[in-house]
């Protein structure tokens, strides 16, 4: 067993070390405190191919694989994890989905764009009744006239919002299946009439990103704007999803590995009763915790991808990746924030900002607790289904 | 044209760098190591030159078998192929040896320019560029913070303590870069991957046509006889601002003739 990178892998994350300390971490607290897209930030991350990363050259990409997207996510996160949530929403929710189910004709259409980073796309499953439960979908798409009429609500989307955005996939019911709605998946550019964008979220963390509500109000789009087959919506957002949670598992190391670097070297600048307090066992300790509970999340979280890149299901370590990260990520903040002392309570340093910006990790893509649903449910041999886990509906 | 361009894999600056006690070499097992800060400028130099004028790159580099790292990053950068040697033999090799080798690896290939950091990070010789130039016998133009290539000629601004001397000569010739030459570009990520498939030759020393026994710490011309710490500075002076300090202050500069 070999947990080297390959020199590919390990010259992407040095690369995108070097931008995430020259270009990503110095205008955090600047955008965090504006909460202004970071535009600038979105178009270098572009040239350098971050969005194609994980998708072939044929499309647009880089041709290089997951596990290098995922050091490529740690370490921009680790600069500020808001423009990490915009390069995972745009690459493993925006892009994926076109990439793996879309029609040559949707490909071409859109893909060179998203890969380059010069647009980005949305994708819109959580509604305020249905979420990790798509069976609460209440969003409608029906076939007129050669078109799709939707009508429904999406919140909580990422990258529809900006100046950038060129559209979102949204899910929506589109008929009855065998015993729950037909889930499909549909396209919709911005612009289109009936589609809507409310203000932007005021967020306890991740300012910087655009985060929003979507509303359909007889918005009608092609039906050619269907993305994979009819009914094939539900499969497809499962699968779309067990790759972003691994990507938000790489996410969470790097604001926790951030968190470390601040603790280390403050604990070591740091003086009191006449010692730095790195000298204190109760620091060591916080200091050791930390350390180890990243490199097992990082390595959890490389296990997942490792998976992905060989084509194997990776949803129970997907899970437990998301799981672990998020958790030790909002851990290591907290300790983080500790050891900073009252200096870790004020703006000045770029702590409060982690401790802002990480509980989201716990709760996106599936909380903490659906991670745990979804782990239960492999391991009682029910192959990773919260709902056939948690049973039918309560009348009521 | 063809450019080549030395590079060379060196412990990160940013560490503190060791030394062997026994060997008086530079310990490069079990630390970070990068391409020398100083190669970036080179590279990007060389690519700059390369594209302005259609040609390509070829990068020359000497060092242990990891040092294939830095090869690939100036590849990852834009660079089309290297000239790669890495041979155990080398291990000691002086800054003359290691010009000699380079000096080899450059004459198979066709580059009509070679240019180089001004000195490595660690070494700090300064004077491997300059002997692969008498090697080559190629003029050497050295310290450019500015460059041009026009016809058959090389322009170079060299940074003097008052400005900047205008330095002209024929080409082939070697050019050596400073710092402030220029912005080195991020490798971009398809600049990585595409690296891969990008030709790195490897000769030997004998293919080199040099004498394996001319080489390495036993071929050495200049060996390193004792290392001693460098002297601490005496602390310095304290001036505490009780309403004179700033008089005081220019009458310290004026004493020192420097004022």
């Amino acid at each position: 067993m070999d947990f080297e990178l390959s020199p590919e892998q390990a010259a992407i994350r040095a690369t995108c070390r070097t931008f995430a300390d020259e270009v990503v971490a110095p205008q955090a607290a600047r955008a965090d405190a504006e909460a202004a897209f970071p535009y600038a930030v979105v178009g270098q991350m572009g040239q350098l191919g971050l969005f194609g990363l994980p998708y072939p050259a044929s499309v647009g990409g880089v041709g290089a694989d997951f596990i290098s997207y995922l050091c490529a996510l740690e370490e921009v996160s680790r600069g500020d994890a808001a423009v990490g949530i915009t390069l995972e929403a745009a690459v493993s929710l925006g892009i994926a989905p076109i990439y793996h189910y879309g029609t040559p004709a949707q490909q071409e259409r859109w893909l060179p764009d998203l890969c380059a980073g010069r647009r980005l796309w949305a994708f819109g499953l959580t509604e305020p009744e249905a979420g990790s439960d798509a069976g609460g979908t209440r969003t409608r798409a029906q076939r007129q006239d050669g078109h799709w009429l939707i009508n429904g609500t999406k919140c909580y989307i990422t990258n529809a919002g900006t100046e950038i955005s060129a559209g979102v996939t949204i899910t929506a019911v589109t008929g009855a299946g065998a015993g729950r709605p037909a889930i499909s998946a549909l396209l919709v550019e911005r612009g289109t009439p009936g589609y809507e964008q409310g203000p932007p979220y005021r967020k306890l963390g991740w300012h910087a990103s655009d985060t929003r509500e979507l509303r359909f109000a007889d918005c009608r789009v092609p039906e050619a704007n269907l993305l994979g087959r009819d009914g094939g919506g539900f499969s497809q957002f499962l699968r779309v999803l067990e790759a972003g949670r691994v990507a938000i598992a790489a996410l969470s190391v790097g604001v926790a590995q951030a968190c470390l670097d601040a603790s280390l070297r403050h604990a070591q600048q740091r003086r009191q009763f006449g010692r730095p307090i790195s000298r204190f066992q109760a620091i060591q300790f916080k200091l050791a915790d930390m350390a180890t509970q990243i490199e097992l999340s990082r390595l959890m979280t490389w296990r997942a991808g490792a998976l992905i890149d060989a084509g194997r299901p990776a949803g129970r370590f997907a899970a437990m990746a998301k799981l672990h990260a998020a958790e030790t990520a909002t851990a290591c903040a907290n300790q983080a924030v500790q050891i900073h002392g009252g200096s870790g309570f004020l703006e000045d340093l770029p702590v409060a900002r982690y401790y802002r910006d990480v509980k989201i990790n716990e709760i996106g893509e599936g909380t903490s607790e659906v991670q745990r649903l979804v782990i239960a449910s492999h391991l009682l041999g029910l192959g990773g289904s919260v709902s056939a886990l948690i049973g039918p509906e309560e009348p009521g | 044209m063809h450019v080549a361009v030395c590079v060379k894999q060196v412990p990160d600056p940013s560490g503190v760098g060791r030394l062997d006690p026994a060997t008086h070499c530079l310990v490069r097992e079990g630390v970070e190591v990068v391409m020398d800060p100083g190669d970036e400028y080179g590279v990007e130099a060389a690519l700059q030159v390369a594209e302005a004028t259609g040609g390509d790159v070829t990068v020359v580099s000497m060092g242990p078998a990891k040092a294939l790292e830095a090869v690939r990053k100036a590849l990852a950068m834009g660079a089309a192929r290297a000239v790669f040697i890495s041979d155990d033999r080398l291990r000691g090799s002086d800054a003359l040896t290691t010009a000699r080798v380079l000096a080899a690896a450059i004459a198979r290939t066709e580059a009509d320019l070679v240019i180089a950091g001004t000195e490595s990070t660690d070494g700090y010789t300064g004077t491997v560029p300059v002997a692969i130039a008498e090697l080559l016998d190629r003029p050497a133009l050295t310290f450019a913070k500015h460059l041009e290539v026009g016809d058959g000629t090389v322009r170079i601004h060299r940074q003097t303590e008052v400005g900047h001397d205008v330095v002209e000569g024929p080409l082939p010739a070697v050019v050596t870069v400073t710092g402030g030459i220029n912005e080195p570009r991020y490798p971009s990520l398809k600049g990585i991957m595409a690296a891969r498939g990008k030709p790195v030759e490897q000769p030997t020393l004998e293919e080199l046509g040099i004498d394996p026994s001319t080489v390495g710490l036993a071929g050495a011309a200049q060996r390193v006889v004792a290392v001693e710490p460098a002297a601490q500075r005496a602390a310095g002076q304290v001036v505490v601002d009780d309403g004179t300090a700033a008089a005081r202050l220019v009458a310290f500069l004026d004493d020192l003739k420097v004022i």
